[in-house]
């Protein structure tokens, strides 16, 4: 049995990582909050935007553009987002495990996808296994604006446009509610479920034409979407967060209550053997 | 009077919106006025300056890009940012317009640079002009 130094020491030293992983809790659930604030404030532009393109796209008939065309596949783009730190339960292997999974099953050689690597475990990932990572993006803070990714989007859309990939897939983390998280792979270009919506399609007037606004919506909307996807992977990763850091901070009180236990019992132990020898002792006087 | 409703929506929140008399902005082929029953429209926006009629006042906006879109009883601007006339941090506009600047000085004009470094300074004085025009 430890001695009862050693179950003070552990007792200690436990009590200061419930600490930790308690004010790592909370620091989460404030940036949860504002990480869901932020998704659900950019849904009016994401509703918009889709529907004028839907109309747009599937109301002018005859109306073509790149990123609306399929193109013969050479190779695939996989945007991963990911987190930049650890410690949020499983946020990030799942994502990952999926991707990781996906490319496997779908393509033989290296040479077939490119990746692109928002957040810096999912880029370590994918670095240290050899893949092709055509571009990382690293340090983006937990309340990205709209501004802030602007690049990231522009050069994505931009390599489709150039053909360094002929479909862009997104892999994240949606988010559902604080305690479920789920990894959704999403099809981005070329775009093709725009009439998803049920809405019903306005015919508009175009000024100057619809294949000028096509030229500039479309990229916008891609941008969105990848916006979109980023926006629900933060608030994802801050519920994954909190969670993971309320389940440590909960086992480390059960730890501290069990050894709280062994420790009162080695304690009354060793005072019930004391009462025994000086019993003993003064029997062996008589 | 009959008024339309508009709103103006960035990807970081709706900025603006309220039932206008008039709403005028320039977009990419020229000034454009909308009032209550225009035929639904789309139209690209010019980095520029959203003006909305309202019980005898000008409101103003600064958008950055985007689109207008016109349909039988409302407008909605999308634009990539968007800002109220007293919402613009006009120091920190004059600052971007400081840098922009600068860098056009530095570089040559064919480079990918120089036109981000154009649209960072149309953009800063778009703002800096929008936040002047209510005064």
């Amino acid at each position: 049995m430890a001695s009862l130094r050693d179950i003070k020491t552990r007792i200690n030293s436990t009590k200061k990582t419930s600490q930790i992983t308690k004010a790592m809790e909370m620091t989460s659930a404030a940036k949860w909050n504002r990480g869901v604030m932020n998704a659900k404030s950019f849904v009016p532009y994401m509703e918009k935007i889709q529907e004028v393109t839907a109309s747009i796209a599937l109301g002018a008939g005859g109306v073509s553009h790149p990123m609306l065309t399929h193109r013969p596949i050479k190779k695939t783009g996989y945007i991963v987002i990911t987190s930049d730190r650890g410690l949020a339960g499983a946020f990030n292997s799942n994502v990952i495990r999926n991707v990781h999974q996906a490319i496997q099953s779908r393509h033989k050689s290296n040479d077939e996808f490119a990746i692109i690597a928002i957040g810096r475990v999912g880029r370590d990932f994918f670095v240290k296994r050899g893949y092709n990572v055509v571009l990382d993006i690293v340090g983006i803070n937990d309340q990205p604006s709209f501004q802030d990714i602007n690049h990231i989007t522009k050069t994505t859309v931009n390599m489709f446009s150039d053909g360094t990939f002929d479909e862009l897939y997104v892999y994240y983390s949606h988010y559902i509610s604080a305690i479920s998280q789920e990894v959704t792979e999403k099809k981005l270009l070329p775009l093709t479920d725009l009439a998803g919506g049920s809405h019903k399609l306005t015919s508009y007037e175009f000024e100057p034409n619809a294949e000028e606004i096509l030229e500039v919506l479309l990229p916008q909307y891609a941008e969105s979407l990848i916006y979109g996807a980023l926006l629900d992977s933060k608030a994802s990763e801050h519920a994954a967060r909190m969670t993971a850091m309320r389940n440590a901070t909960d086992n480390a009180h059960e730890l501290i209550r069990n050894l709280t236990l062994s420790y009162n019992r080695a304690r009354q132990a060793a005072i019930t053997q004391e009462i025994t020898e000086i019993v003993g002792g003064a029997a062996a006087l008589e | 009077m009959k008024t339309i409703k508009v709103s103006v929506v960035t990807p970081d929140g709706p900025v603006y919106e309220s039932d206008v008399e008039m709403v005028s902005t320039k977009a990419k082929t020229g000034e454009l006025g909308i009032l209550p029953g225009h035929v639904p429209l789309v139209a690209p926006l010019e980095i520029g300056t959203v003006r909305l009629k309202k019980d005898g006042k000008t409101e103003f906006v600064a958008v950055s890009g985007g689109f207008l879109e016109v349909r039988s009883s409302e407008v909605t601007v999308l634009a990539q940012s968007a800002e109220k006339s007293e919402e613009i941090d006009v120091e920190r506009a004059l600052k971007a317009k400081e840098r922009a600047e600068q860098r056009l000085n530095e570089q040559k004009s064919e480079h990918v640079d120089f036109k981000r470094a154009e649209l960072a300074l149309r953009r800063a004085v778009n703002r800096i002009n929008t936040a002047e025009e209510r005064k």
